[in-house]
């Protein structure tokens, strides 16, 4: 029962089990900085998407190209080499040294606010370019509706084309989001104690190298699939608030499929 | 009924109507190329017709290479039902849109209530486009209603007619609904106020989207082709709505194919053609004894 009996593999099923269940409070943590990383980098990168999302469409042409240039760089980088420039590079060149920052009971490490940093100036990037589109996904005509009522145009942005630009910004998110939590495992390479390094650590300690990082994999794809559930309920939330009945399989009298009514035309 | 409001011939040919309005040599307007907006244009006399809802004198629009509108004046009087007919391309949609600042002219100006719509005068007398802030503030005294509704698709239907005047009016949740309903009763739809959009039939839609430009108080309503959308079937209620409001005295500017409520409810049909008006006039005569040969040709296609 504890081993697998194959010639040169080991394999600590015990070991693999109690991680998995019983993980460690060092464990543990290395979790909920993976969690709470990837949480408050996207949800600065979308605001500062918006930001870009709207200079880009901005009248004034120096401004547009800098939200180009921006999103040009940010995107056309590695991720790593960001990390490695912004924590690394900037103190080396001694232009700024992340320190910790204590704000009231919590103190940030200068390392998690590196890795913060980097994130949400990537992934702002990216959001740039998800609600730009979403922005001209939207009817023009709903913008001119809003302005024959007296509306300017920033207001009406503000109240009809932005709210209804969310439900298309949200599945792109999503899927940038689920990105984003496993490519905090590279803050590693900065010292921020997320679920890999902690992983990294335990088994450089323990030598059952396997297994711990069976068990991350498996914690990964639990953050990955409880946020595809949360994205889903998001997802049919708005639908419904938009009075759209979603698309799904559902069992007739027969047993057989059938697609039952499809989302009829949005626009209008 | 007409209110003696004559619309002005094709051509830069002034309005007779506008008595003051002294429309100074053409040649002055200049419009070379698809760039040039208001400050291009020169000053005209300044006393246009305050009694007309709207007044648009020698109009002119470019998209690009291609001018839209060339030289059209046309006086609307307060309560008046104008049609705007013609053949697509004609510049119907463009001088509707011009009327409301949807669209900048390149030349000639429109008054609605005797005030200029879009541009002011700067300080170096030349005209200059108004602050979005003004623009605003004029458009909400012109309902628009267009040929593809424009609900908001992602508000309620009594949502879709309160959020202008919650949010420019500055109505109270309480009041605005009260105002919403009240309308939406009208146009027959007080059983869907909570409903959405995308559970309304195309008729229904367009009742909405009346209901949301009566909830601005609006002095005139342009409508853009608004039955050009919908099923056969639909049209007729979105007509009697109209209809009715034609007969409570609302000022109406209708881009509409459709010549049996055009004979019916307009007090005058204006008859476009290639950016120009061709000419205008009650509908019966128009329809019975068209004075141009355009007009004859573009009705014996429809008719």
């Amino acid at each position: 029962m504890a081993m697998i009996a194959t010639v040169g593999l080991h394999f600590d099923s015990h070991f693999f089990w109690t991680s998995l269940l019983h993980p460690s409070s060092a464990f543990l943590q290395g979790l909920w900085a993976t969690v709470y990383l990837s949480v408050v980098a996207q949800f600065l990168a979308t605001v500062l998407g918006l930001v870009i999302a709207l200079a880009r469409r901005s009248k004034l042409s120096p401004v547009r190209a800098l939200a180009w240039g921006y999103t040009w760089i940010m995107r056309g980088t590695p991720l790593l080499v960001q990390l490695a420039l912004v924590y690394f590079g900037l103190a080396a060149a001694g232009i700024y040294r992340f320190s910790n920052l204590t704000v009231g009971p919590v103190t940030i490490p200068g390392e998690v606010q590196a890795a913060i940093f980097t994130f949400t100036l990537n992934e702002a990037a990216y959001m740039g370019e998800i609600i730009r589109a979403a922005l001209g996904a939207v009817d023009p005509g709903q913008l001119e509706a809003a302005m024959s009522t007296g509306m300017t145009p920033a207001r009406a942005m503000q109240l009809v084309v932005v709210p209804q630009a969310v439900r298309f910004v949200i599945p792109p998110l999503g899927n940038d989001f689920n990105a984003m939590m496993k490519n905090t495992s590279l803050a590693s390479i900065i010292g921020v104690q997320e679920l890999f390094l902690v992983s990294e650590q335990v088994s450089s300690v323990t030598f059952n190298t396997f297994e711990i990082y069976l068990v991350a994999s498996l914690y990964y794809l639990a953050l990955t699939t409880v946020w595809s559930v949360i994205q889903a309920v998001i997802e049919r939330r708005i639908d419904r608030k938009w009075g759209i009945e979603r698309t799904r399989w559902r069992r007739s009298a027969s047993w057989s499929r059938r697609w039952s009514v499809i989302d009829a035309g949005l626009g209008t | 009924m007409t209110g003696g409001a004559i619309g002005g011939g094709g051509g830069g040919e002034s309005s007779p109507a506008s008595g003051a309005a002294d429309v100074s040599a053409p040649g002055a307007l200049t419009a070379s190329s698809a760039g040039v907006r208001a400050d291009a244009l020169s000053e005209i006399g300044g006393g246009t017709s305050q009694d007309m809802a709207v007044s648009a004198v020698d109009v002119h629009k470019r998209f690009g290479r291609v001018e839209v509108l060339k030289g059209v004046s046309v006086d609307v009087a307060r309560g008046e039902v104008v049609v705007l007919i013609g053949p697509s391309g004609s510049g119907k949609t463009t001088l509707l849109r011009c009327i409301n600042h949807f669209e900048t002219v390149d030349q000639g100006r429109i008054y609605v209530d005797g005030r200029l719509i879009g541009y002011r005068t700067d300080g170096r007398g030349r005209l200059v486009e108004e602050r979005a802030k003004a623009i605003a503030l004029q458009r909400a005294e012109i309902g628009f209603v267009f040929q593809h509704f424009n609900l908001y698709p992602n508000k309620s239907v009594l949502e879709n007619v309160t959020l202008g005047p919650r949010k420019v009016r500055k109505m109270s949740r309480d009041e605005a609904d009260e105002v919403g309903r009240t309308l939406l009763t009208r146009v027959g739809l007080d059983a869907k106020v909570d409903a959405y959009p995308v559970q309304l039939s195309g008729g229904q839609k367009q009742r909405v989207a009346i209901a949301r430009a009566l909830a601005m108080q609006p002095k005139l309503i342009l409508f853009d082709e608004p039955t050009s959308a919908l099923d056969p079937e639909m049209i007729g209620e979105v007509l009697e709505v109209m209809r009715d409001l034609a007969s409570e005295g609302m000022t109406m500017v209708v881009v509409s194919h459709e010549m049996g409520f055009a004979r019916e409810v307009a007090d005058r049909v204006v008859m476009m053609d290639d950016g120009m008006i061709v000419e205008h006039g009650r509908p019966a005569e128009l329809f019975d004894r068209p004075g141009h040969e355009r007009t004859r040709a573009f009705l014996a296609k429809i008719l």
